[in-house]
């Protein structure tokens, strides 16, 4: 791959991503505020009211253990919202054609969209940390490990986000992922409770989540206390994204989805 | 010189099983302007869709200025600019930023990209509204905004499906005559239309393409030399005191006013007039009862019927779409 070619992919990536950016900044109304008044609910109602008569998590006013777990289940449930709907969109409206007769290669494809999604998971995740400000002081243990983890989740539930939009065909298909994969893993991930208030079996199966090593990984960085090594929570969501990253350039290599 | 197109044996089934084309052969010529013509279904936007890659091939070759699609298909890429059949860009999206971006997925750095889309969207009168979204424009305005978007790359081969579809009468002929410009500057132009008048004006070279196979492939001038016989009709300014009955040219009364006139190759206008001459008939108007390719493409899409069952009525202008057939 020559040079000029290099240049003209890094053009087509910062071209896609920025369109993904102006397109969910165009409708932030539907796209950073829900999510923010939503965290809000959380902490006046978990963290504040019954917050209160939970007592303390792992050490900590339980108001401060879910801070973490909350701004990651924002980043979250924003990348994967993002690409989905943007990809799903393209398919629908059939602009994706716009790509698919331009000579970018597929992974230029995966990646601006994948970033245009973790755009989107920080952008929420720093507005949910600003309303966070109001019910418990910011702690930072280890900041590069906050960035890191929040980058890799996003980027992780990005591609989550764009094999979804590949197989949707209406729009319900959109909510397959969130409905009975990310919710249900985000809730047993450890964000309203440290796992080892679970039965040993149960702590066995959550171990399965990947979701338990970010918000572990991220509380990490925030507060200084995790559950497993960092170190193991880094190349378990490594290998995720590997993993995710390798389905969806198969699947747009094939054209699944979006070539008869 | 090598080809614009090149395709060899190109076959398309569908996963419902259905076969599209049936293992065409076509070839364009560099710098022609190439009409591809056929029926509703016959397999137009299928071809177009495997040539730009937004549509699998079963099997077969294609070449685009002698770059293979399956060896080499960054290059074939470059070389074509798509004006789709249906609207494909995002509703939602300002009509510059659009065309801007094309341009990024070419690795055109954003600046560049501007200058080109202005000079686009000026040439094709939708400047002003850069700012405004794409769902707010008019149908004709929509099928320039994708002329705009196919050629902010420069592409070598313009391809365009149906690009009138939907234009009033004036905004048609501007087309034609912006088309014929950027063909003038040395760009291969290869065009589907039902409106078989835009073919004669345009294109120098024509296929025709029906169920999913080419049943013609030659210029334009060959082709219409092939129409045996050209029914011409006359409005008369008065009631025609009798019809020969033995001339050359055979006529017929449609109504009081109105005669008809078949002329065969071979013949011309000149032996119609001294027909009528010597008959003592008084023409006030003479039109083809149907465009002349129009006629042709019908009896050879669709053999054994007459064209005049199938577009009744119709005048020269062939102003109305063929796809009531
Ligand atoms: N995705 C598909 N799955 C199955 N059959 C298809 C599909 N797309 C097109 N076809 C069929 O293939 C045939 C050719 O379609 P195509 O769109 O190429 O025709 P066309 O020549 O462009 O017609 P028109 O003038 O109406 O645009 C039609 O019979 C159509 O029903
Ligand atoms: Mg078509």
């Amino acid at each position: 791959m020559s040079a000029s070619h290099l240049r003209d992919y890094w053009t087509a990536f910062r071209t896609i991503v920025s369109k993904e950016v102006l397109r969910f900044a165009r409708i932030w109304v539907q796209t950073v505020l829900p999510p923010v008044i939503t965290t809000a609910l959380y902490f006046i109602i978990f963290g504040g009211l019954i917050g209160e008569r939970i007592g303390d998590m792992e050490g900590y006013r339980y108001m401060d253990f879910i801070v973490p777990g909350l701004i990651m289940l924002a980043v979250i449930t924003n990348s994967y919202a993002n690409v989905v709907s943007s990809f799903f969109g393209s398919k629908f409206q059939r602009h994706i054609e716009e790509l698919l007769v331009s000579p970018i290669p597929n992974s230029v494809i995966i990646l601006g969209f994948v970033f245009g999604g973790v755009a989107r998971g920080l952008a929420v995740g720093v507005a949910v940390l600003l309303v966070s400000l109001f019910f418990s002081p910011l702690s930072i243990h280890n900041p590069g490990v906050m960035l890191i983890i929040v980058l890799m989740t996003s980027i992780l539930f990005a591609l989550a986000g764009l094999i979804n939009g590949v197989f949707a065909r209406t729009f319900d298909d959109i909510a397959i992922v969130p409905t009975f994969i990310l919710t249900p893993l985000t809730y047993l991930g450890g964000v309203f409770y440290s796992i080892s208030l679970l039965p040993e079996f149960w702590q066995g199966v959550s171990m399965l989540n990947p979701i338990l090593y970010m918000v572990d990984a991220f509380r990490y960085g925030s507060l200084g206390h995790s559950d497993f090594p960092i170190a193991m929570s880094f190349a378990i969501i490594a290998g995720f994204i590997a993993v995710m990253y390798g389905i969806a350039l198969v699947l747009l290599n094939r054209g699944v989805g979006i070539r008869s | 010189m090598t080809p614009a197109l090149e395709i060899r044996g190109l076959k398309k089934t569908y996963k419902n099983g259905f076969e599209a084309l049936k293992g065409i052969d076509l070839e364009v010529a560099p710098g022609s302007f190439f009409a591809l013509l056929g029926p509703n279904g016959a397999g137009k936007s299928t071809t177009i869709g495997i040539i730009t890659s937004l549509i699998n091939k079963t099997a077969g070759t294609v070449k685009v200025f002698g770059h293979d699609l399956d060896t080499d298909l960054q290059a074939v890429k470059r070389s074509i600019g798509l004006v789709p059949q249906e609207f494909n860009f995002n509703n939602f999206e300002p009509i510059g930023e659009i065309v801007v971006n094309q341009a990024g997925y070419y690795g055109i750095p954003r600046r560049e990209a501007w200058e080109r889309c202005e000079h686009y969207l000026k040439e094709l009168g939708l400047w002003e509204k850069r700012k405004d979204m794409a769902r707010t424009l008019s149908g004709g305005m929509k099928r320039r905004l994708m002329i705009a978007r196919a050629l902010v790359h420069e592409p070598r081969l313009l391809i365009l499906d149906e690009p009138t579809a939907g234009v009033d009468i004036e905004l048609r002929r501007s087309m034609w005559d912006f088309l014929t410009r950027i063909n003038t500057d040395g760009r291969s132009i290869i065009l589907t239309t039902h409106y078989l008048e835009e073919a004669e004006t345009l294109c120098r070279n024509i296929a025709i393409i029906d169920d999913g196979a080419i049943i013609e492939n030659t210029t334009m001038k060959q082709l219409l030399a092939k129409l045996e016989t050209e029914t011409m009709v006359l409005d008369l300014s008065e009631p025609p005191p009798g019809i020969p009955e033995d001339s050359p040219i055979a006529l017929r009364q449609v109504d009081e006013m109105t005669l008809e006139a078949d002329i065969r190759s071979g013949q011309h206008l000149n032996d119609l007039f001294r027909v009528l001459d010597q008959a003592g008939i008084r023409v006030q108007s003479m039109r083809n009862k149907a465009n002349r390719l129009e006629e042709l493409f019908i009896r050879m899409t669709r053999p054994g019927q007459s064209p005049s069952h199938l577009t009744p009525g119709a005048g020269g202008t062939s102003e109305q779409p063929e796809n009531q057939a």
